[in-house]
């Protein structure tokens, strides 16, 4: 089993962190390896941030080479072109112009409604697997509906 | 078809997790540090586990009270970033000449690439400028294991023991599988030891020599230690690497031959020296300064190091393929990001608006407020380290002509002052510069850039709990400092604008604390049922 590397980006505050997070925790969930990377401190403050998740049967560096990713998610769409480059040739690049206005049920929840758009892409992690991920790191409050707008879009997307 | 594990002792951890972790597990009875990126976040889970962790003042402090809790049999981990250890080198140059009873672990989270932090200076110079043992893991169960070993080495040889993570390793997550780690031999109890631990000149001579001896020792066990893995491959290419740099080369390499260091210090020679001598060509992967390729060098064997431009920054696979084929032609440069911003309606707007519309010339420190050096603020003229703002503000006015000097403001954060800005304000007082000078304390109550710690003047401990708390004005009055002042920029910026201009014209010694909580840590502090500045905030008796 190769290796899949998902980079995730935006602007500090925006929910990279959590997204990788659910992502890493969906992946692990299922048994395999996993690795994670992201930066904290000075970026956090409303600057770009990238945080990447890598899963497979060995995950040896934790970091995405650049051109090297499977899928690339996108909260913001001003900071699209800057990631571009570490998406490989054929890679999947996931934006919020993918979403349907309709399923965002919460105004909060676009890293939520991208991971359910991702979710269709990657195969080795099943659908239960990512509903415990976000109920391990979402708080009590915001799971269901945010968990609601993760399965309209994963169901939604053609 | 994938199996799914959910054994309670599989955990996907951060390596600083990791960390905590395994002191937690290990019994470790006090951790104490200072907040800083990339470190943060292992006291922070040493607590969340149930382990007794403080925020100390600065790092010097950290590590004085985690000896004192190593000399009295209990084991301690002092936790900082890099340049914290700047801030502890005294007393971790002296420990390394005493004898420890309970485990001393250092832990230093070191910032290649300068992710948040002002330099990209390589700790692993520190292990060998004062004989501490230095152990490098490359992922969240290294962590947990090469803290564990750190223990036991500190235990065995009575010897303080550096553990030196990096960006990558302390805020990647991988999986680590959680052990049952041997406690501590025995419950502290003062034993005395006048001539081990009393380092008059006598007793350090001695010291000195017992150091040596030890790390000769050391490095003599840790050539069969386990702690350094051959990882057998084709013997064309020979990789030494050690950290997260041995990740990105398994990656980039896969068929190579790898000798892996997880105990760079004392360096395991003949280990390597027998690696080499299997291996048609030898590299040392390594991230940061040449640190182990002229380690290995000075013990005479030869080995191929990276080009000059790899020093910088931080490696990844890409740059370690690049390494791996002598490539030193220039590498792309990935466009530039969007900068941090003060958060909309971030109280430290107002105070820059105001310095740059006075004009002034701002002696800066770090914290969030460092950003009032980029547009659209640009008011911030220098930054050094922590708590220079004062020193450096204080020297320009001395040398300065009149006009520039009565401009000359310092600005320091409230964590700041606490962490090494009350020194600034008795150089101040002591040597009061003609024109006078102005303080600027911006106090939000809370440790805003690492991710709202506590501090000592927050008057809560690590884990939110009421203690002791030191009010920044009374310590200035307490010191003599003529003009001392309380506001709130935001609330009244004329009033704050005319407060500063009068205090740079009045030629005297002024502290003005501009004290508005951050509003991140508001929500938080309220949450808590506590106003950070409320006069019914308990006191220590």
């Amino acid at each position: 089993m190769k290796t899949t590397s998902v980079v995730i980006a935006g602007l500090g505050g925006q929910g990279v962190l959590t997204s990788a997070d659910i992502l890493a925790e969906a992946a692990f969930i299922t048994g395999l390896d996993v690795k994670t990377s992201e930066l904290h401190g000075m970026s956090q403050r409303g600057g770009s941030v990238t945080s990447d998740v890598r899963f497979g049967h060995q995950v040896f560096s934790p970091m995405v080479p650049w051109g090297q990713a499977d899928c690339l998610v996108v909260l913001e769409s001003t900071q699209v072109d800057i990631n571009r480059p570490v998406l490989r040739k054929g890679g999947i690049l996931i934006t919020p112009d993918l979403i349907d206005k309709k399923d965002l049920l919460h105004h909060r929840s676009m890293n939520i409604a991208l991971l359910g758009a991702l979710s269709r892409h990657l195969p080795d992690i099943a659908e239960p697997a990512w509903i415990q991920a976000m109920r391990a790191h979402l708080t009590a409050a915001i799971q269901d509906v945010n968990i609601q707008i993760f399965l309209l879009v994963r169901k939604s997307q053609a | 078809m994938l199996r799914l594990m959910t054994t309670d002792s599989r955990l996907l951890l951060s390596g600083n997790e990791a960390v905590a972790c395994a002191a937690y597990d290990a019994g470790v009875m006090l951790g104490t540090g200072y907040p800083g990126t990339p470190s943060t976040e292992i006291l922070e889970h040493f607590s969340y586990l149930g382990g007794k962790a403080q925020w100390a003042p600065n790092e010097k402090v950290a590590l004085e009270v985690a000896i004192g809790a190593a000399f009295g049999g209990g084991r301690a981990i002092a936790t900082m970033k890099h340049v914290g250890l700047n801030v502890a080198a005294d007393p971790f140059f002296s420990v390394a000449y005493i004898s420890v009873t309970g485990a001393l672990i250092i832990v230093s989270a070191d910032d290649p690439g300068m992710a948040s932090s002002q330099n990209e200076q390589d700790n692993r110079h520190y292990a060998k400028a004062a004989g501490i043992p230095l152990l490098e893991p490359a992922d969240s169960q290294e962590a947990y294991d090469l803290t564990a070993k750190a223990i036991e080495i500190s235990e065995r040889w009575h010897i303080p023991v550096l553990l030196r993570l990096t960006t990558r390793v302390c805020h990647s997550k991988s999986i680590i599988l959680r052990k049952s780690l041997p406690q501590p031999p025995s419950a502290p109890f003062f034993q005395r030891d006048i001539k081990g631990r009393v380092m008059i000149p006598s007793n350090a001579r001695g010291g000195h020599r017992k150091l040596r001896d030890r790390l000769n020792a050391i490095a003599a066990w840790n050539e069969n230690s386990g702690l350094n893995i051959h990882i057998p491959g084709d013997p064309s290419l020979g990789i030494i690497a050690s950290g997260i740099a041995c990740m990105h080369a398994r990656e980039a390499a896969p068929k190579a031959s790898f000798l892996k260091i997880k105990m760079a210090y004392p360096l395991p020679v003949e280990t390597i020296r027998s690696f080499v001598n299997q291996v048609k060509r030898a590299l040392v992967i390594e991230e940061g300064d040449p640190w182990l390729v002229e380690a290995i060098r000075a013990a005479g064997i030869a080995v191929e190091g990276k080009a000059e431009m790899y020093r910088f920054g931080e490696l990844n696979v890409s740059r370690v393929q690049r390494i791996i084929n002598q490539d030193a032609s220039p590498e792309p440069v990935p466009p530039a990001g969007k900068l941090p911003q003060f958060c909309p309606s971030c109280p430290h707007r107002a105070v820059f608006e105001t310095l740059r519309d006075l004009n002034c010339i701002v002696a800066g420190d770090i914290g969030c407020y460092t950003l009032g050096a980029l547009p659209p603020f640009e008011a911030l003229d220098s930054f050094v380290c922590m708590g220079a703002s004062i020193g450096t503000g204080l020297g320009l006015r001395h040398v300065l002509p009149a006009e520039q000097a009565q401009k000359v403001v310092s600005v320091i954060g409230d964590s700041t002052f606490m962490h090494s800005g009350i020194t600034g304000l008795v150089e101040m007082v002591y040597n009061p510069p003609a024109t006078g000078h102005v303080v600027l304390i911006l106090d939000n109550g809370t440790t805003a850039m690492t991710g709202l710690q506590e501090h000592p003047g927050t008057g809560r401990t690590l884990d939110h709990k009421p203690t002791g708390k030191i009010i920044p004005e009374d310590l200035a009055k307490v010191l003599g400092i003529q003009r001392v002042h309380v506001t709130d920029p935001t609330a009244d910026r004329d009033a704050f604008r005319q407060l500063l201009s009068e205090s740079l014209a009045s030629r005297q010694l002024v502290l003005i604390i501009a004290r508005r909580p951050c509003l991140l840590a508001a929500k938080l502090i309220r949450k808590q049922g506590r106003d950070p500045h409320s006069s019914s905030a308990p006191k220590k008796p």
